[in-house]
């Protein structure tokens, strides 16, 4: 069914009208039968159309030959859902039953994620409740539930939890979000706007270089610039460096989680280090600034590159002997070792990305399988482990930190020469672009569709957290609950991200 | 053990001399912006017009609010005639909103020290519970790391605490979402007077790049009486510290 879907490349643009639109029967079977084959579901989502009808759109992505596919269907009030046959679209279905009213008929767990009035005009705006909906319960002796946030202990974005125990051990966790929502997708439609580029930069605050990228590199697509190889090496330094900064920060954090401060204490700093450096290139910690349409803002001269390369040696050695440390000590070990453990089937089901899915020894990265930009031209060795606990997912980071730090090193001693940023012109009107990039936490996905007069018509997000956080809910099954702030540590997804 | 003690050695001691020393901030930090007003050709609005959140004003005279202010820089590359400039000064908090708003050849006006009574509780311990309502994780994450041994913000007395029942005070980020009001004053109402509220970066104090959005409240101030703002998207960790340190009187200068 997919051959004869017209196929393209991350970053190129296809006109709408290229994109079949078909019956719902065909759509469910196209996106049924591609996953089946290997495919995964990038996005699924609902747009808006001129007659006020919702078409929705699945963005399919086949790792084996690295292109996407597109297929459409438009859906009145309601359609046979995907979730039963196709686990990944299960929060995507969702999604789209919050954002447009149209039910996905034998959901198995229709409730909203974000809770905001729907975005279909023609509906009666009704504001729900943050949380207020049902959740999954457990009878029986001596079972209880514990209910957590959306404020919590520490100083981290809120969200509530749901758990139902017997004891120490949890059935089941339930997580409940969208109080971090603050109405992103629809402000960027009718985009690109002077405000545009600061909304997609703090989708996220922590992955602002990965967002600006997808954006950027969409963008780009769409009015048909090549961003010059400076610009692609540039923006890739600072894509490892954001990689560098948040993974050796979770290790710090994994390590006190488990009571292991000497880790805890050097790699706090050491992350500091990394923001630092991307500091030094653009004057933000968070790297907000950096990226542009078109390029970059920000260049380096020799002198700059060397000493930046100078500073990534001492960071990378300290973060080696810190991170050491915890590898040699057992205590540690046995805290991470067969602690929220996620299954390969689980994680394929659910179409988990990132460190996550790597930590279940799934070959999934989009620097290999989709990649753009200087990805195409450098390739970074993908990192994975295949115990799906939480020492695998701490694992990768490990292996992940010294693949970037190598990665920095050689990109910043072999800059191409030439501008750091080239015009961007007016974009295609009635053009559909699909952006992926592996941002620290997995697979960024943005899709911008623009209307007849090239502006956004509809921009999609889907942040890596969207996909992870049923793998969070899963991995603590059967766990103890007060193995919670570690499990949920070594996924450590965005609230805002997902919130959007 | 040995490993654990020479790894000890070999990452010393990091805590920065602040406030005793200045910090060794980045060559290309942007902080307080400084205007030459002077020099803007009568009418030109270029500013203006580049500003994502409309911090700026030109109404015969140039005004920047801070408290809006993403320090993003697209005023000064908008500028013809290079008025705006971002400089190196990181201390920015201040207690009142309208001192935020700056113009050509004035002074930032800094926070000033708790008043008496409040100080003569909080000043030498003050605990907070912080609130993300609807940040970027930015803030949080500059916030969290004074709790590093690079700012060890411990020694001034200063401690994040897990319940606001123990608090002193709330340090919020975000805009203020609608999802999280509720949440948001029932923490309040949960910290024992008397108490105090910062906001930190510019989604708390003005919406940030979110203002206006009907999902959100355009800053803590909406709703609650807030002691300290800390201008910036995020503010640094340095700047964030300022603020706290003179709230409490122990930077004068």
């Amino acid at each position: 069914m997919t051959s004869v879907l017209p196929s393209f490349h991350n970053g190129e643009p296809i006109a709408l009208g290229s994109i079949p639109s078909v019956p719902m029967r065909e759509f469910r079977a196209a996106i049924i039968s591609a996953v089946n084959s290997g495919s995964r579901l990038s996005a699924l989502f609902g747009t808006q159309m001129e007659n006020g009808r919702i078409q929705l759109i699945g963005i399919l992505a086949d790792p084996l030959t690295g292109s996407l596919s597109s297929i459409g269907s438009e859906v009145g009030e309601s359609y046979p859902c995907l979730t039963l046959d196709c686990p990944q679209a299960h929060w995507f279905e969702r999604e789209i039953a919050e954002q447009w009213n149209v039910e996905p008929q034998g959901h198995p767990w229709l409730k909203p994620i974000r809770f905001h009035p729907p975005y279909r005009r023609s509906v009666a705006a009704q504001t729900p409740l943050p949380g207020a909906t049902e959740f999954f319960t457990v009878g029986g002796d001596e079972v209880h539930e514990v209910a957590v946030g959306p404020v919590h202990a520490g100083i981290i974005e809120p969200g509530h939890f749901r758990f139902q125990c017997h004891g120490e051990r949890v059935f089941h966790l339930e997580i409940s979000l969208g109080y971090q929502h603050r109405g992103i997708e629809p402000a960027l439609v009718g985009g690109p706007g002077k405000r545009t580029i600061h909304l997609i930069e703090t989708l996220s605050g922590d992955t602002s270089i990965g967002h600006a990228t997808a954006y950027c590199e969409a963008l780009e697509g769409l009015s048909g610039t090549a961003a010059p190889a400076r610009a692609q090496v540039l923006r890739g330094i600072a894509l490892e460096l954001e990689r560098l900064a948040n993974h050796t920060g979770d290790l710090g954090a994994l390590a006190a989680d488990v009571g292991y401060l000497p880790t805890a204490a050097y790699c706090g700093r050491i992350r500091g280090d990394f923001l630092n450096l991307t500091a030094a290139i653009c004057g933000s910690r968070f790297g907000r600034g950096m990226l542009r349409p078109g390029g970059v803002l920000f260049d380096l001269d020799e002198h700059l590159a060397a000493e930046l390369s100078r500073r990534l040696d001492m960071a990378l050695r300290d973060v080696h002997s810190a991170v050491r440390l915890m590898w040699d000590a057992p205590s540690v070990q046995a805290r991470f070792e067969e602690t929220g453990t996620v299954s390969r089937r689980t994680c394929d089901a659910l179409g988990l990305v990132g460190p996550v899915a790597r930590g279940c020894g799934v070959e999934r990265d989009i620097r290999q399988d989709f990649p753009s930009g200087i990805f195409r031209f450098a390739q970074i060795p993908i990192s994975k482990w295949d115990t799906g606990d939480v020492f695998a997912r701490a694992w990768v980071r490990w292996l992940e930190i010294q693949r970037s730090g190598t990665f920095v090193r050689e990109q910043l001693a072999s800059l191409p020469q030439g501008p750091g940023r080239a015009a961007v012109g007016p974009l295609r009107p009635a053009h559909l672009v699909v952006s992926l990039i592996e941002g620290w936490r997995g697979e960024i996905a943005h899709v911008a569709i623009t209307d007849d007069s090239g502006r956004f018509g509809r921009y999609k997000v889907v942040d890596p957290s969207f996909r992870n956080w049923m793998g969070l809910a899963i991995a603590m099954r059967d766990q103890q609950i007060s193995d919670f702030p570690l499990c949920n540590k070594s996924f450590n997804l965005s609230y805002c991200g997902h919130d959007l | 053990m040995s490993s654990l003690l020479i790894t000890r050695l070999r990452q010393g001691k990091r805590t920065l001399p602040f406030p005793e020393a200045e910090p060794n901030l980045p060559d290309r930090f942007r902080g307080l912006p400084i205007i030459g007003e002077s020099q803007c050709p009568s009418g030109c609005k270029a500013c203006v017009d580049a500003c994502p959140t409309d911090a700026i004003a030109n109404d015969g005279e140039l005004r920047m609010d801070l408290g809006r202010c993403l320090f993003c820089a697209e005023c000064s590359n908008a500028c013809p005639q290079g008025a705006i400039k971002f400089g190196r000064q990181y201390r920015l908090a201040t207690t009142e909103r309208a001192d935020l708003i700056v113009s050509a050849g004035q002074a930032l006006k800094l926070t000033h020290r708790l008043a008496g009574d409040i100080h003569r509780v909080l000043g030498r311990s003050l605990k907070l519970r912080q609130v993300s309502a609807g940040g970027c994780n930015g803030c949080e994450s500059d916030v969290n790391v004074l709790n590093t041994v690079v700012f060890d913000l411990g020694r001034f007395g200063i401690q994040f605490v897990a319940s606001p029942r123990h608090a002193d005070g709330l340090l919020i980020t975000g805009p203020v979402t609608r999802n999280m009001r509720l949440a948001l004053e029932k923490t309040y109402e949960a910290v024992p007077d008397p108490k105090i509220v910062i906001a930190v970066g510019a989604c708390a104090i003005s919406g940030g790049p979110f203002r206006d959005h009907p999902e959100v409240l355009n800053g803590a101030e909406t709703i609650l009486p807030v002691d300290l703002f800390v201008p910036g998207c995020p503010p640094h960790p340095i700047t964030i510290l300022d603020g706290l340190l003179r709230l409490l009187g122990k930077i004068k200068l």
